[in-house]
């Protein structure tokens, strides 16, 4: 009938070979993400930690002046930012390039997302929940920051910035804060300033 | 005793069409939106109250009704009997559209501007929530019958294999009920409660962990159909016959196993995790590949026959002499083009590493029009064109309307997509109604969703040009010819172990999948209580 053989047995072994092909490819998939994964040590937001929305702005962490980016003692930075509908705050933050940045941000009212363009920061922030993302900025420059979770109908303007600046130009003032209003002092030539929309 | 099941086929696949051209009308409007030139409606509430209802009715109301529909003609004519409880299966429908119907209000009124996956806190009327139970309630209604018809089909031919397009209808049904289980519970137990005033917080870590079982079978639940066409349907088209009917079952039992115990991997990106789970997920989700992988084979191998057959030669020749013309062979080809681009994207996803990049991005948005939009929503089409004759004892005039359909929406979906994966990549978030396109960073966006959007007006005049098709069926000539054969395998099975021939032994299975992969996820909700979050009703907002 066909050129090919067509016997139940015959199919049956073309079928076998196929599936071992399957199999090799799974664990080639498989294993490009675990490798993926672990190599470049992208970890998703994952630390469970819980705080009551309800209560963010008068106690806590998330007071508003412990909000934007501030230096520990270690030499990294944390950045703290509150999404609220419909404006993180801080709406613009700045960073030193080169060094490591955690970012803490929650939510008082609904989801919302944050994606900083051009890196791999992503995380969702729920109401309820502290995300924790973790990132080291190789380049200067500026960043566009929009809130990427629908979060009512003002979630289209939802957009902040994220500037990262020299290391030697990021100058903590006495509380070991830096924001943009705080002119960048660089040692070598200005970075070109631009107001936060 | 010819008991008619044709109307009540009908009944289903003319909603779930007519929701589908609706909801493409409102896809194109929103194209325009997003790109610099002028939509017919600006404004953000415009925006989301269309894309709230383009969510709607292409991922519940037109894939529920068209499986239902389709699940109703395949047990009629697969089995060849009449169809048990028909009454029942109009109850089943008129739940579906009455639901369809009130969602729709509560969403064109402005009441329900949550998207279709209503992330609680915020929260609309309840009104949208309780349409959309009973869309799935009337879905219940059609698993139990396909469950019944498969049952006292094989009490009338003991020892028989249930036909695989039968077969693979009820693994479709079995999963469907596990599927809706998580948002049947978020919806009956958190989101409907708040919406009605009763409780005034809720646990969203809850809420998303439940959405998410449902998440991702959902879309094997879409994507059935078209397999179910690939391995019954197609092979008889092109003339040739199935490669093997064993195989094909072990497909559908692993849809049914592997597209639960996997949703989570939707929650990389949330805080209400830890990473273990995440891992596990993301391992079992690779394993869905598995069964896409073992269909190309078959369905190729299948091909290869029906080319041979037909007098093609040599490596690929067969592929050259296979009957492009007959829609649903060209459907097929279309759609495998689609599902290789699409299952390389997906890959991307999948790692939660690269997940990164892209989560809630266009990418995603252009990931799901290609797979679910595409390679999935072109085989109804070529079902419909392959079923309707039967259904309406008619034939069209021809089918060069039917292949210049089938072509515009292939092209208009790459067009869709191509720009939207790009401008993923480039960081540009989804469900955003307009953007600044004075803000540098973003300018280069604009010509690309330009293309975007040439794509979406393409997809249009075809998703209408598809109506105008079905609508030509009832007027074209009558034939009197009902009857629907299904591709018979190269060794129709004769006897089979009992666990190819149904599925007890499988839902033991995903209920022990389901408990390592969601046990913990769950019960971690109830263990530590942490604070809730407030309702936030949009109703009140505006
Ligand atoms: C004429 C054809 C279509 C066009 C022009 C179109 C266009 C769009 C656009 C512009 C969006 C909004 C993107 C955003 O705001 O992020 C969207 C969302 C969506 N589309 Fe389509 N689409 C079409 C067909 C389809 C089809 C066939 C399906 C599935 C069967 C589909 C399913 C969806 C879903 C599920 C969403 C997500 C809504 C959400 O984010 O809440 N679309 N579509
Ligand atoms: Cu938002
Ligand atoms: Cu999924």
């Amino acid at each position: 009938m066909v050129e090919r053989p067509m016997d139940e047995r015959a199919i049956l072994r073309t079928e076998l070979r196929w599936v071992i092909v399957v199999a090799i490819a799974v664990l080639i998939i498989v294993g490009s993400i675990v490798i993926s994964s672990a190599a470049v040590v992208l970890h998703p937001p994952s630390s469970v930690e819980r705080i009551d929305p309800t209560t963010l702005h008068v106690s806590g962490e998330f007071v508003e002046d412990n909000l934007g980016a501030v230096q520990n003692r270690d030499g990294s930075v944390t950045v703290r930012l509150v999404a609220t509908q419909f404006a993180f705050v801080p709406n613009c933050i700045v960073v030193p390039a080169d060094r490591p940045v955690t970012f803490r941000i929650t939510s008082p009212d609904v989801i919302h997302g944050l994606l900083i363009v051009g890196t791999n920061v992503n995380t969702m922030v729920m109401p309820g929940y502290v995300s924790e993302v973790r990132t080291t900025f190789p380049r200067t420059g500026e960043h566009l920051m929009p809130c990427h979770e629908f979060c009512g109908l003002g979630h289209s303007e939802m957009w902040s910035r994220v500037r990262v600046v020299e290391p030697a130009a990021w100058q903590p003032d006495e509380n070991g804060r830096v924001s943009c209003e705080t002119p960048a002092r660089s040692p070598v030539e200005e970075a070109p300033e631009e107001t936060p929309q | 005793m010819k008991q008619r099941a044709e109307p009540l086929i009908l009944a289903h696949l003319w909603v779930a069409f007519v929701a589908f051209a609706i909801a493409s009308v409102m896809g194109a409007a929103q194209m325009l939106s997003r790109s610099p030139l002028t939509a017919p409606a600006e404004g953000p509430e415009a925006y989301f109250i269309s894309v709230t209802a383009h969510g709607t009715l292409m991922a519940y109301v037109l894939p529920t009704l068209f499986v239902m529909g389709f699940g109703y003609f395949v047990a009629t004519t697969a089995l060849a009997r009449p169809l048990p409880g028909l009454r029942a299966a109009w109850l089943g429908f008129w739940l579906a559209l009455v639901g369809t119907l009130l969602a729709a209000l509560a969403v064109v009124t402005g009441r329900a501007t949550v998207l279709y996956t209503f992330y609680p806190p915020l929260t609309g009327s309840a009104l949208y929530y309780l349409g959309l139970v009973l869309v799935v309630v009337g879905s219940w209604i059609w698993i139990v019958l396909m469950i019944l018809a498969m049952r006292e089909w094989k009490y009338e031919n003991p020892g028989r294999p249930v036909p695989l397009a039968m077969f693979a209808t009820v693994a479709n049904a079995v999963m469907w009920l596990w599927t809706t289980a998580g948002v049947a519970v978020e919806l009956l137990f958190q989101v409907i409660p708040a919406a009605l005033g009763w409780k005034d917080t809720i646990d969203v870590g809850l809420s998303r962990t439940l959405f998410s079982w449902t998440l991702h079978a959902i879309v094997y639940f879409w994507l059935i159909p078209a397999y179910i066409a690939f391995y019954t349907m197609l092979p008889q088209a092109a003339g040739g016959r199935l490669y093997s009917d064993t195989m094909g079952r072990i497909v559908f039992i692993l849809f049914l196993l592997y597209s639960l115990p996997v949703g989570m991997h939707h929650l990389f990106m949330d805080p209400g995790h830890g990473t273990g789970f995440k891992f596990l997920q993301m391992m079992l989700t690779s394993l869905v590949t598995v069964p896409t992988l073992l269909t190309i084979f078959t369905i190729a191998a299948s091909l290869e026959i029906a080319g041979r057959l037909r007098g093609g030669k040599g490596l690929f020749g067969w592929i050259a002499a296979l009957p492009w013309h007959r829609p649903m062979v060209l459907a097929a080809g279309l759609s495998f083009v689609m599902l290789g681009l699409g299952g390389f994207g997906g890959l991307v996803n999948m790692g939660y590493g690269m997940n990164a990049m892209v989560h809630n991005t266009s990418w995603v948005t252009a990931h799901f029009h290609l797979i679910f939009g595409g390679s999935v929503v072109i085989m109804y089409f070529a079902i419909a064109y392959e079923i309707w004759p039967k259904l309406t004892g008619r034939r069209a005039v021809g089918t060069g309307a039917m292949r210049v359909q089938l072509w515009t929406w292939f092209i208009g979906v790459l067009v869709t997509t191509l720009p939207w994966h790009a401008l993923g990549l480039g960081g540009q978030p989804r469900r955003v109604a307009t953007f600044d396109f004075s803000e540098p960073q973003i300018a280069w966006w604009a010509p690309w969703i330009l293309v975007s959007t040439v794509g979406g007006a393409l997809m249009l005049a075809s998703a209408l040009l598809f109506i105008w098709n079905l609508v030509g069926f009832h007027r074209g000539p009558a034939t009197g010819e009902r009857h629907m054969t299904y591709a018979l395998a190269v060794h129709p099975p004769m006897h089979l172990p009992r666990a190819l021939n149904g599925f007890a032994l499988w839902n033991w299975l995903v209920l022990f999948l389901m408990v390592v992969a969601y046990g913990y996820p769950i019960a971690q909700f109830f263990f530590v209580d942490g604070p809730p979050a407030l309702i936030q009703r949009v109703t009140e907002a505006g």
